[in-house]
C-alpha cells in the first residue's frame, strides 16, 4: 500500500477513516468529521446503543410466518392452475360440443369464484415481497449505521452461523434477525443454541429428518440419522477442524440432536414452520461425546452439549482467529488472537466483551490497511459515501454478480473473506461501480466522494486520477475503485 | 421433512461460484511432439457419490448394501452397461457414447490421501496436492503449469494473465500466471477507465494491478474471437431448479471450452461445480442427484461440442473431495464417506474402461465399517494425465505438484497416444 498514514493512529481524521473503514461500513457524507476526537470511543459507545444489532422490523413476519405464507400462497397459485386449466378443458370439450363459449367463460367466472385468487405477475409473488423486504431492511442497517460495527459483528456471525436462502428463501431473513441480531452482544452459547435449533438451520443441515435409529419413530419408520448438523456445529460452529473430535463424536452429536425438527407447515397453518423438539424422533438414552456422558433429558441433552461445546477452549481459539481474519489482515497479529481468545475464555463468551477487545487492542489500529474489503462491505461502502440510498433487489443482483450473494454461501462453512478468494473479482467491482457511477453522476462531486470516503487516506495519485478524469462518471467509478477504497 | 417447506435443494441452487480459471501458455514438450493438448479439471464440490455414478452391478453384495436405492441394469431407469461388473447411472447417456467411443474413463474406489471427511479439509486436500489439509495456498495444478516450458504465448495480447471471477478456486491459485471468465451481464467499463485504474493500481497497489491486468487479457482474448460470452447482455430471466442447474452447467463448462478450444486461447482451465453433498433423498436414480449428473452429463456434451475438433487433443478430469457413506443414511440419502470415483472424459484418451481395484462392500470390507475403501489414489490418476498429456516429469509430479507422493506412481496408459 505504500505510505500509510494511519499507521498506529486512533486519533483525528486519519484514524476516524481508520475506524470507519476496519470496524464499520465506511464513512457517510460528515462521518470522519464527527468521530475524529475520539474514534475509538465512537466505535465502542455503538456497541451501548439501545437495541444495538436489531432492525427495524415493523412489516416484517417471523420466519415461520414467512414460511408459512409462501406455502399458502404457493398452495393457492397451484389451485388456481388447475381451475384455469379445468375451465380451458371444458370450454374446448363445449364448443367441440358446439354449445359456444359463454358457457364455458360462465364456468371458468364461477370456478373462480371460489376464493382462489387470481395469479399476479411472473416473479411478484408474496414470497418475493417478503424476501425483499427482509433485504430491504437489512441494507437499511447497513446505510443508516454511524459507524457500522455493530452491522459487521452481525455480518460476521450469520456468515459464521449461516445457512443457505437457497435451501430456506423464506426463513433466511428472519433467521438473522431471530439467532444473529438478539445475542450480537450476547452471550456465545446463546446464539449457539438459537442458532443450532432454528428451523432454517434444521433444515439446510438436514437435522430436521434426522431420527434416532431406536428411536419410535426410527424404528416404526425404518428412517434413521443424518450426521450434517453435528458435523458442522463441531467443524464450523464451536470447535474448529482436526480439533480432536472423532467420527464417534459425531455420531453420537448427531444421535443427541434427534428431535430437534420443525412444525410442518401442510397441515398447521398456525404453528408450521416453527421449532418443535420431538421426543418420538429422539434417540434414547445417555450418549457420550468428546468423552463427556450426557443422560437422555431430551431437548436438554442437545443443549448441555451445545453449552459444553461453547466453552471448550478450543472453540474460543476458533472464533477468535476468524474474528480477528476478518476485521484486521488475513494473516492477523498473533497477540490480538490471543487477547480475544484469552476474553472469550475469561468472560464465558461473552461477545460484547470480545468485541470490545478488538477495538481496544492497539495491535488491530497499528496493522496496515491491507485487508481486502469483501463484495457485500465494499458494495455498502460505495453507496454510504454518496449518501444516497440502493434498490435493494438491484443492490443485492449486484452483490451477486460479484460472487457474494446474500444469505446464500456456497457451502455452510460460510463466504471466505481472504483476499485470495476475491481479489480476482476487482475487474467485475469495476463494471459495478461503473454502472452504479454512470446512474448517480449527475448528482454527485466525485472530489467530495472522495474526501467522504478516505479523507487524508486519500492519496496524491488517487486525487489526481479523480480529478483528471474524462467524465464525472468516470472519476466516481475510479474514487470507488482507488486501491485505499478496496482495502481497509 | 425438509421437503415440507418446499424449499428448491440447496442443492439446486449453489451453482454461483463456478468459474473457469484458465493458462494462456501452450506446453513445449507437447508442441514438440505435434500436440496441442488441453485439459479441462472440473472440480465436483460437495463429495459425489461415486456408487451412485458407477454402480457395481455385479457385486453379489451390491444389492444387500444399498437394497431398492440400488443402481441396476434392469432397474427402473436401467442403469447402462459399462463392462460385466460396472454400469452407468442411466442419467449420463452422453458419457454413456463417450465411453464406448474410447473417449472416456471411468477410476472406481478412488480416494485423495485425505481419511477424515471435512468438505473444508477435504477440499483442501484435493485442491492443494498435498497430503495433509492446510499446508500451503497454491494449487496443484498451477503448480504444474509454472513447471511446463512454454513454448509461446498463446494469448497474443500480451501482459500477465491473471484470474478475473467471483471466486478463484484453491486448484489453480498461486504463482503461475492465470485469467478467468464468468459469465458476465453487465456492461464493462470503458478501456479508458480500465487503463487510469490500472495506471493508479500499479503504483499503489500490485496486487489489484495484477488482477486487474488479468481480466482485460482476457477481454481482448474474447473480443478477438467475437466471443459473445463477454458482451453486454440484459438480465436473462432466471429458470428455477433443477433446469437452471442444467443451464448452469452447460454455459459454464461450454464456455471453458470455448475458450479452450481456440487458437490463440487458453491451454488448460478449471472450474467448479456445487450440488453433491446428498445427506437427504439422495435420489440417484430418478431425484435430486439424478438430475445433477443429467446436468454434469450435458455439460461434458457441451464441452464436447465447443471444442470442436480440439476435443481429440482434450482431457477433461471430473474430481471430487471424497465419497460418501456406501450405506444409505436415515434420511435417504449418503453422509460424508472416503472412496469414490474421478471421471476422465475426452479424445486424448484410451478410454472405454473402468480402472478399479475393487474392494467390495462387503460389511467387513468397508472403510471404517461404512465407506467404500479406497484402493486407487487419485494422485496417481492426476500425475498419468500430467506427465503423459503435459509432458510433465515424474520427479517434478513427486516434489512439487504433488508433494511427498513419490511412492504414488503415475498411472501408464490413460493417453490414447502414449
Amino acid at each position: 500500500m505504500g505510505q500509510d498514514p494511519t499507521n498506529g493512529v486512533t486519533r483525528g481524521a486519519a484514524g476516524a477513516a481508520l475506524a470507519l473503514h476496519r470496524f464499520g461500513l465506511g464513512p457517510r457524507p460528515g462521518s470522519i468529521a464527527a468521530i475524529a476526537s475520539d474514534p475509538r470511543g465512537a466505535v465502542l459507545a455503538e456497541l451501548e446503543r439501545p437495541g444495538v444489532g436489531r432492525v427495524d422490523d415493523r412489516g416484517l413476519m417471523s420466519s415461520a410466518a414467512s414460511a408459512r405464507a409462501a406455502f399458502e400462497a404457493r398452495a393457492a397459485r397451484q389451485a388456481q392452475r388447475i381451475v384455469t386449466e379445468r375451465a380451458k378443458r371444458e370450454a374446448e370439450a363445449q364448443s367441440a360440443d358446439g354449445a359456444g363459449t359463454d358457457m364455458a367463460r360462465t364456468a371458468a367466472v364461477a370456478a373462480g369464484a371460489e376464493g382462489v385468487a387470481p395469479p399476479t405477475a411472473p416473479g411478484d409473488t408474496p414470497e418475493r415481497r417478503n424476501f425483499l423486504k427482509e433485504v430491504k431492511a437489512r441494507l437499511d442497517a447497513a446505510f443508516d449505521a454511524e459507524i457500522g460495527f455493530a452491522e459487521r459483528l452481525v455480518w460476521f456471525w450469520s456468515n459464521h452461523f449461516c445457512i443457505s436462502a437457497g435451501t430456506v428463501p423464506n426463513l433466511a431473513g428472519g433467521y438473522e434477525r431471530e439467532v444473529i441480531r438478539p445475542h450480537v452482544v450476547g452471550r456465545f452459547v446463546d446464539m449457539l443454541i438459537a442458532a443450532e435449533g432454528h428451523p432454517a438451520m434444521l433444515v439446510y443441515l438436514d437435522n430436521a429428518a434426522s431420527m434416532g435409529p431406536r428411536s419410535v419413530a426410527g424404528i416404526n419408520r425404518t428412517r434413521g440419522l443424518n450426521e450434517n448438523l453435528a458435523r458442522e456445529i463441531l467443524e464450523l460452529h464451536t470447535l474448529g477442524v482436526r480439533t480432536g473430535y472423532g467420527q464417534d463424536d459425531v455420531i453420537r452429536f448427531a444421535n443427541v440432536l434427534t428431535g430437534w425438527t420443525i412444525i410442518s407447515v401442510i397441515d398447521n397453518p398456525e404453528h408450521g414452520a416453527e421449532f418443535i423438539f420431538n421426543p418420538r424422533l429422539h434417540e434414547p438414552g445417555p450418549q457420550q461425546v468428546l468423552g463427556k456422558s450426557y443422560p437422555d433429558t431430551g431437548i436438554e441433552q442437545g443443549r448441555a452439549v451445545l453449552a459444553d461445546l461453547a466453552r471448550h477452549p478450543a472453540t474460543a481459539a476458533h472464533v477468535a482467529v476468524k474474528l480477528a481474519r476478518s476485521f484486521v489482515a488475513d494473516a492477523p497479529p498473533p497477540a490480538l488472537v490471543e487477547r480475544l481468545e484469552k476474553t472469550f475464555l475469561d468472560t464465558d463468551g461473552d461477545l460484547k466483551e470480545v468485541a470490545r477487545a478488538l477495538v481496544t487492542s492497539e495491535e488491530a489500529w497499528a496493522h496496515p490497511r491491507g485487508k481486502l474489503k469483501t463484495p457485500g462491505e465494499w458494495a455498502v461502502s460505495v453507496v454510504r459515501s454518496t449518501g444516497l440510498r440502493a434498490d435493494p433487489e438491484r443492490f443485492a443482483r449486484g452483490q451477486a454478480s460479484l460472487g457474494q450473494p446474500l444469505w446464500r454461501p456456497p457451502a455452510p462453512q460460510g463466504f471466505p473473506d481472504g483476499e485470495a478468494t476475491w481479489i480476482d473479482g476487482i475487474g467485475r467491482r469495476l463494471d459495478i461501480a461503473n454502472n452504479f457511477a454512470e446512474r448517480v453522476a449527475a448528482r454527485l462531486d466525485p472530489a467530495e466522494i472522495l474526501d467522504t470516503a478516505l479523507g487524508p487516506l486519500a492519496s496524491v495519485a488517487t486525487r489526481e486520477a479523480v480529478g483528471r478524469a474524462e467524465s464525472r462518471a468516470q472519476a466516481l467509478a475510479l474514487a470507488f475503485m482507488a486501491p485505499e477504497f478496496q482495502r481497509r | 421433512m425438509a421437503s415440507l417447506l418446499h424449499a428448491p435443494s440447496r442443492r439446486e441452487m449453489l451453482l454461483g461460484s463456478g468459474a473457469l480459471f484458465a493458462w494462456a501458455y501452450a506446453p513445449k514438450l507437447a508442441r514438440a511432439e505435434g500436440r496441442d493438448p488441453r485439459l479441462l479439471v472440473i472440480v465436483l464440490r460437495g463429495a459425489l457419490d461415486g456408487l451412485a455414478l458407477a454402480a457395481p452391478v455385479g457385486d453379489p453384495d451390491w444389492v444387500k448394501l444399498r437394497g431398492d436405492r440400488a443402481l441396476l441394469l434392469d432397474g427402473k431407469p436401467a442403469a447402462l452397461p459399462l463392462d460385466s461388473f460396472f454400469a452407468l447411472n442411466p442419467a449420463m447417456p452422453n458419457l454413456h457414447r463417450l465411453y464406448r467411443a474410447g473417449q472416456a474413463t471411468i477410476i472406481h474406489a478412488a480416494a485423495t490421501p485425505y481419511r477424515e471427511r471435512s468438505h473444508f479439509d477435504g477440499q483442501d486436500v484435493l485442491e492443494s496436492g498435498f497430503a495433509r489439509p492446510g499446508a500451503t495456498d497454491s494449487g496443484w495444478l498451477n503448480r504444474a503449469l509454472s513447471l511446463i516450458a512454454p513454448a509461446e504465448r498463446v494469448n497474443p495480447q500480451g501482459g500477465k494473465a491473471f484470474a478475473v471471477g467471483p471466486v478463484t478456486p484453491l486448484v489453480v491459485r498461486g504463482s503461475a500466471p492465470v485469467m478467468s471468465w464468468v459469465p458476465q451481464y453487465l456492461l464493462p467499463a470503458s478501456d479508458d477507465t480500465q487503463a487510469r485504474l490500472l495506471e493508479l493500481y500499479r503504483h499503489a497497489d500490485a496486487k489489484l494491478a495484477g488482477a486487474l491486468a488479468g481480466r482485460q487479457d482476457l477481454i481482448a482474448v474474447a473480443r478477438s474471437g467475437k466471443l459473445d460470452t463477454m458482451q453486454a447482455r440484459e438480465e436473462q430471466p432466471r429458470s428455477v431448479g433443477m433446469a437452471r442447474a442444467r443451464e448452469y452447467f452447460a454455459d459454464s463448462a461450454g464456455a471453458a471450452a470455448k475458450y479452450l478450444a481456440r487458437p490463440d486461447g487458453p491451454r488448460v482451465g478449471a472450474l467448479s461445480l456445487f450440488g453433491w453433498d446428498t445427506h437427504n433423498n439422495e435420489g440417484a436414480a430418478a431425484g435430486i442427484l439424478a438430475g445433477f449428473l443429467g446436468a454434469l452429463d450435458g455439460a461434458l456434451a457441451a464441452i464436447e461440442g465447443a471444442m470442436g475438433g480440439a476435443w481429440r487433443e482434450t482431457v477433461v478430469a471430473l474430481v471430487t473431495e471424497f465419497g460418501r457413506t456406501a450405506r444409505i443414511n436415515g434420511t435417504d440419502g449418503t453422509d460424508h464417506g472416503t472412496g469414490t470415483v474421478a471421471v476422465l472424459a475426452g479424445g486424448a484418451l484410451a478410454g472405454g474402461r473402468v480402472i478399479a481395484d475393487w474392494p467390495g462392500v462387503k460389511p467387513e470390507k468397508l472403510y471404517e465399517g461404512r465407506d467404500l475403501a479406497p484402493t486407487t489414489d487419485l494422485r496417481a490418476v492426476l500425475k498419468g494425465v500430467l506427465a503423459d498429456h503435459l509432458r510433465l516429469g515424474e520427479r517434478a509430479l513427486a516434489e512439487t505438484v504433488f508433494p511427498g507422493s513419490t511412492g504414488v506412481k503415475p498411472m501408464a496408459g490413460l493417453l490414447a497416444f502414449s
